[in-house]
């Protein structure tokens, strides 16, 4: 994201942390967002409770999505009923007005909570860029574990205040079981891999 | 013996019940001493007003009753910070039953199948509806609501004073039985008081709606009760942001499905557009009453709806309890224009300001009574229940509640 990032920031994804424990992990993310790191992700193979609001992630924009998703479900449903009954193919119904908005109610009602879901579900995909079908974090050494029985947390190159060698020493106060540098190993042209 | 310290109202908070409820007692009796007056002065409106008043603060006692069942059945964090102020809710249902009486000596007036000259009442109707298996059928009630709320508070004193899970066990085995008889009890009282008003008019939804009231009263008493004693010591510990986000969502998810319901039961009959059941609708919707049903959609539904769909708002006392105030006073004005209309003449409805004015005066007086006699209840006991089964199990998960 930096105009000026130099070329050894450039190959590199970040540098991550093993960690044995989801204490150790929650003390490390804790820190790091204190001493002023943002950009940073953390691998777990269950969810720890506290981890994302400690690296920060505090707030998304999926309830504003979902919100849009569902005004505009509930004006198309509406809208689609009022303009066949009263403009394009008005009928006279037991001689009720032609716009007779109780009846519009369920359908409005429907197309509310679908475009609700459908807003969630590709809101979600397109804030966390899933689905993704490279990622350099799988380069990390020994990453294979994150999904049995090892914490990571990722300290990204992108972040502003990133260089390797000062988060390398950061990350070692915290006495994690490993330590390693990821490289990024992907062509220039992939999508930018940032996931926050 | 304990897992957890034993909470009790400190000193300050108790001083502050104090204060409310000398401000209750006066409540009560200007509320009480102008629905004697217009007893005597005009019986027809003041029945109508008091049966607003007993029917809102029956809701409290009856979603106590049924939300304590609930917590036994299901258990779960709220429990922790709503089971104590559930439990004296549930004990209202006693002060409940003395103020019934009036209704029970107004049959006659408030009933329209109880007058002996009723025009339109069908012979078909009186097997059911008339007054002395009416007044039987208000006994069984009582009898068996007060038998709850006897066992609720009984039992839970019992845990308290005890290690072994016998009392909560007991609780969880009834839990089950006793919501499916609250159901139906709420459901027959609902048409008995509120829906047998309108004479030949039926909707199978009635009863559902006025449950789904109880609990949305409830909830927003419980709010009201949890910022009033959150200022205790401790009891911050208690009244957690994650417990007030779960009675948060409770209360949106009951705004939709009071919305929901009420508008099911207008949808159907205003479809079907048949003579036995229009009326009820167009004695409500006429004469200024439109102003009201909008006012109730707009207010009573999508007002709430929006508050409550913020997140950050349902982790917060003082931003919930503003919401949940609100939603009492529209239980108030939801009641009025389901009981005050019932004797209009379809084709020329009108307001009875009388009747209006009776139901504030009646909520008043009879809730200055269930406020006194609440905080006497819960002055008792510790705030939160003791060795209780469900109680500890998620208090050991959660790492417990400190002293602070």
């Amino acid at each position: 994201m930096s105009h000026e990032a130099e070329t050894e920031t450039d190959a590199v994804h970040g540098v991550i942390a093993e960690f044995e424990h989801e204490a150790d992990i929650l003390a490390a993310a804790e820190a790091a967002y204190a001493a002023g790191y943002r950009k940073m992700d953390a691998y777990s193979p269950h969810p720890v409770d506290g981890l994302a609001e400690a690296m920060g992630f505090t707030k998304n924009r999926v309830p504003l999505i979902v919100l849009l998703g569902g005004l505009s479900g509930g004006a198309t449903g509406f809208m689609m009923q009022w303009f066949s009954a009263v403009v394009h193919y008005p009928i006279d119904v037991g001689g009720r007005p032609l716009n007779s908005w109780p009846a519009f109610v369920p359908i409005t009602f429907e197309l509310t909570i679908l475009f609700s879901a459908f807003a969630s579900i590709l809101g979600m995909l397109i804030l966390n860029g899933l689905p993704k079908p490279y990622h350099p974090v799988f380069n990390a050494a020994n990453f294979d574990s994150a999904s049995s029985d090892r914490f990571f947390l990722c300290i990204e190159s992108s972040d502003p205040m990133f260089e390797t060698e000062g988060v390398k020493g950061f990350l070692e106060g915290f006495e994690p079981k490993s330590l390693s540098v990821v490289p990024v190993e992907s062509d220039p042209g992939d999508r930018e891999a940032e996931d926050s | 013996m304990s897992t957890y310290p034993t909470i009790m109202i400190d000193e300050p908070t108790l001083e502050r019940l104090g204060v409310y409820q000398q401000r209750a007692l006066v409540c009560a009796a200007a509320g009480l001493i102008i629905s004697f007056v217009a007893w005597l002065v005009a019986p027809a409106h003041f029945y109508h007003g008091y049966l607003i008043g007993f029917l809102f603060w029956l809701a409290l006692a009856l979603g106590s009753i049924g939300l304590t069942l609930l917590h036994h059945l299901v258990g779960g964090s709220w429990g922790v910070m709503v089971r104590r102020p559930l439990e004296a809710g549930a004990t209202l249902i006693l002060p409940l039953a003395a103020f019934f009486l009036p209704l029970a000596v107004g049959v006659r007036t408030l009933y329209p199948w109880a007058q002996p000259d009723a025009a339109s009442h069908e012979e078909f109707h009186t097997p059911y509806l008339n007054v002395n298996f009416f007044l039987l059928r208000a006994l069984a009630y009582f009898v068996f609501w007060g038998f709850l709320a006897v066992i609720i508070n009984h039992w839970s004193a019992q845990q308290d004073a005890q290690s072994d899970h016998g009392p909560s066990r007991r609780m969880g085995a009834i839990a089950g039985p006793a919501l499916f008889l609250m159901f139906m009890s709420a459901t027959f009282a609902a048409v008995d008081w509120g829906m047998s008003l309108d004479l030949g008019w039926t909707s199978t939804i009635y009863g559902v709606i006025y449950i789904i009231s109880d609990v949305l009263t409830t909830l927003s008493c419980m709010i009201v009760v949890c910022t009033v004693l959150e200022r205790s010591k401790s009891m911050n510990q208690v009244v957690t942001p994650e417990r007030l986000h779960d009675i948060g969502k409770l209360m949106l998810a009951f705004t939709m499905l009071w919305a929901y319901m009420s508008f099911s039961q207008f949808l159907i009959i205003w479809s079907g557009n048949l003579i036995e059941e229009i009326p009820w609708y167009l004695r409500r919707t006429r004469g200024g009453w439109e102003l009201l049903v909008a006012g109730l959609m707009i207010f009573h539904f999508f007002l709430p709806f929006f508050l409550l769909l913020y997140r950050d708002g349902k982790r917060r006392t003082n931003y919930l309890v503003r919401v949940a105030l609100w939603i009492l006073a529209m239980r108030f004005l939801d009641l009025t224009w389901q009981v005050v209309p019932s004797t209009n003449d379809y084709k020329s409805p009108h307001i009875a300001w009388a009747d209006i004015f009776l139901g504030l005066a009646a909520v008043v007086g009879i809730g200055g009574v269930c406020v006194w006699y609440y905080i006497h209840r819960i002055k008792q006991r510790p705030l939160v229940p003791l060795n209780d089964m469900n109680l500890v199990r998620v208090l050991k998960r959660e790492g417990g509640v400190q002293h602070g």
